[in-house]
């Protein structure tokens, strides 16, 4: 069901005249939108071919710049991932422990490291820890920083995933557990965790979105990331910086654009899998699609807050 | 400790995180509004527009939309909003804010409207309310009461991504005034809690109290 058709009845003859002229409007709109940003462009000459060329004519600037630039940012998105993923596991079966004080602590940790900004994180253990490091290799500190601050945050949204995937799983599948003798915690690790973690799956490639934008807080610690080489440098080093930025900008629109559709694509899937015949057919009540909630494409990380209606966190827009 | 906290303007720091969250979100919710209008009209150019927008701002970073404002658009392109330095950093800073978290605010607001079962929109048709009537009365209230929760999870993440204004601002801004401390005093635990203790203050309520506001005003079906 789409919005148009739950707001809007089906338009008869005045409402299509009325929908044709917002037609018209649009467009126009779009054209002094394009008009705009044309002449202000080429007013500063920014629209010169030379600005251009190099991304065509000369290799330097994609072997020199924007590809070390896109490797580091997805190897440091690769590794925050990697362990934030198992810092969100940990915590996240820490939260849902049978001991209280375990419980306490893991609630503490991740409601902390969820409501700090990355920035604040990355900052504190670059300038603080590791730049001044002697155990450490320089080069190695800014990618330290990057990725203990993106694993910190990014691990604690990931708990709380995990946390309000077991919860949403049906009572039955723990019940069930406990009644073949199973321990709680036996039947948090062999039962519940491994549905709840399937059920993530969507949220989690929504979450490596996050992550790989966040990467480019990199370039205020010194992290020679997509941002910081195929922008900055590249930029000053050709003098075209609107077209290095405007380049910078498409590589991450596609990138993260196409994880997006991947994590609808998993999420259908999954949905269809679900469909025929298993027992969890409603294992996420709040995940987006499940209730209608969430249009397909609100994949992002826009589950997070459906998963948790506490919303704390907010984190997809990190 | 007590030096530092003599030495730096911690507080003017939040003070500006203040200002821009606030200024921010405030420009946020009016381009999002119109975006989400767009997004939801029946007309299909609109739709594009809204969705175009909303792919395009969404997956590129705010770092990279801080840094272009600054370096690009206006050192390059020459669009100054101040002739002052600090003021063009800050107001852009505003508008790169606002503008990264509207395509949030629309996805909100929309995901508010999506929570409609059409039944509700047939029922008032059927009772004879007019578009106005029933968009009024029916529609506009539950999809409000079902976008609080998303929206008080952009307004705590546009609080938390202030601090990516840095990027422009330096120290200024408090994760500037963080790095600049840290660079000079070395690693004190104690500043990292202060600033940390600053945002929980600054989210911590808002969380709470969109949460209990969702759940009372959640529509029972």
């Amino acid at each position: 069901m789409s919005a148009e058709s739950v707001l809007f009845d089906a338009p008869g003859p005045k409402a299509r005249l009325r929908h044709n002229v917002l037609t018209g409007v649009g467009v126009v709109l779009v054209l002094v939108i394009a008009w705009l940003v044309y002449g202000k462009m080429s007013e500063t000459g920014q629209l010169e071919s030379y600005l251009w060329t190099p991304y065509f004519t000369d290799p330097a600037v994609w072997t020199s710049y924007i590809l070390p630039g896109l490797w580091a940012t997805l190897k440091a998105a690769a590794i925050s991932m990697v362990l934030a993923g198992v810092f969100g596991i940990a915590f996240g079966m820490g939260r849902l422990s049978e001991s209280r004080p375990v419980r306490w602590v893991c609630s503490v940790v991740v409601e902390f490291f969820r409501s700090v900004p990355v920035l604040l994180m990355m900052v504190f253990f670059f300038f603080g820890f590791f730049a001044r490091s002697t155990w450490l290799p320089s080069d190695l500190a800014p990618l330290a920083a990057v990725v203990l601050g993106l694993t910190l945050y990014n691990g604690s949204v990931i708990a709380e995933l995990v946390r309000s995937g077991v919860h949403s799983l049906p009572k039955g599948q723990s019940e069930a557990g406990l009644s073949v003798g199973l321990t709680p915690s036996q039947t948090l690790r062999s039962i519940q965790l491994p549905q709840a973690l399937r059920a993530m799956l969507p949220a989690l490639i929504g979450q490596l979105v996050v992550v790989l934008k966040d990467t480019a807080l990199g370039t205020i610690v010194l992290y020679p990331e997509l941002l910081t080489q195929g922008g900055r440098t590249l930029g000053s080093a050709y003098a075209n910086v609107i077209p290095a930025y405007i380049v910078v900008a498409l590589i991450f629109i596609v990138i993260n654009y196409s994880l997006t559709k991947v994590a609808g694509f998993v999420e259908t899937w999954m949905k269809r899998r679900r469909r025929g015949g298993s027992s969890t057919t409603n294992a996420m009540p709040g995940a987006p699609g499940g209730t209608g909630a969430m249009p397909s494409s609100g994949i992002g990380g826009k589950n997070v807050q459906n998963l948790d209606p506490a919303g704390a966190g907010g984190g997809q827009l990190g | 400790m007590v030096d530092i906290l003599r030495n730096y303007d911690i507080l003017g720091a939040f003070w500006v995180t203040i200002q821009l969250s606030v200024l921010s979100a405030v420009g946020a919710l009016v381009i999002g509004t119109v975006v989400a209008v767009f997004r939801v009209s029946p007309v299909g150019v609109l739709r594009v527009i809204g969705s175009l927008y909303v792919n395009l701002i969404r997956n590129t970073p705010l770092t990279l939309l801080m840094a272009s404002s600054i370096l690009g658009l206006s050192f390059v392109l020459g669009l100054s909003i101040s002739d002052q330095a600090t003021r063009n950093a800050y107001w852009w800073a505003v508008i790169m804010l606002a503008v990264y978290h509207a395509a949030f605010v629309c996805e909100a607001l929309r995901s508010g409207v999506n929570t409609i079962p059409a039944g509700q929109a047939e029922a008032a048709r059927s009772i004879g309310l007019t578009f106005g009537q029933s968009m009024r009365e029916v529609l506009l209230p539950q999809a409000f009461r079902g976008a609080i929760a998303p929206l008080g999870s952009t307004l705590i993440a546009l609080i938390k991504n202030t601090t990516v204004a840095a990027v422009i601002l330096g120290t200024a801004e408090s994760a500037g005034l963080l790095a600049q401390i840290t660079e000079n005093e070395g690693a004190s635990l104690g500043t990292f809690f202060i600033f940390a203790l600053g945002f929980v203050i600054l989210t911590l309520p808002l969380g709470i109290a969109t949460t209990n506001l969702s759940r009372r005003l959640a529509v029972k079906r």
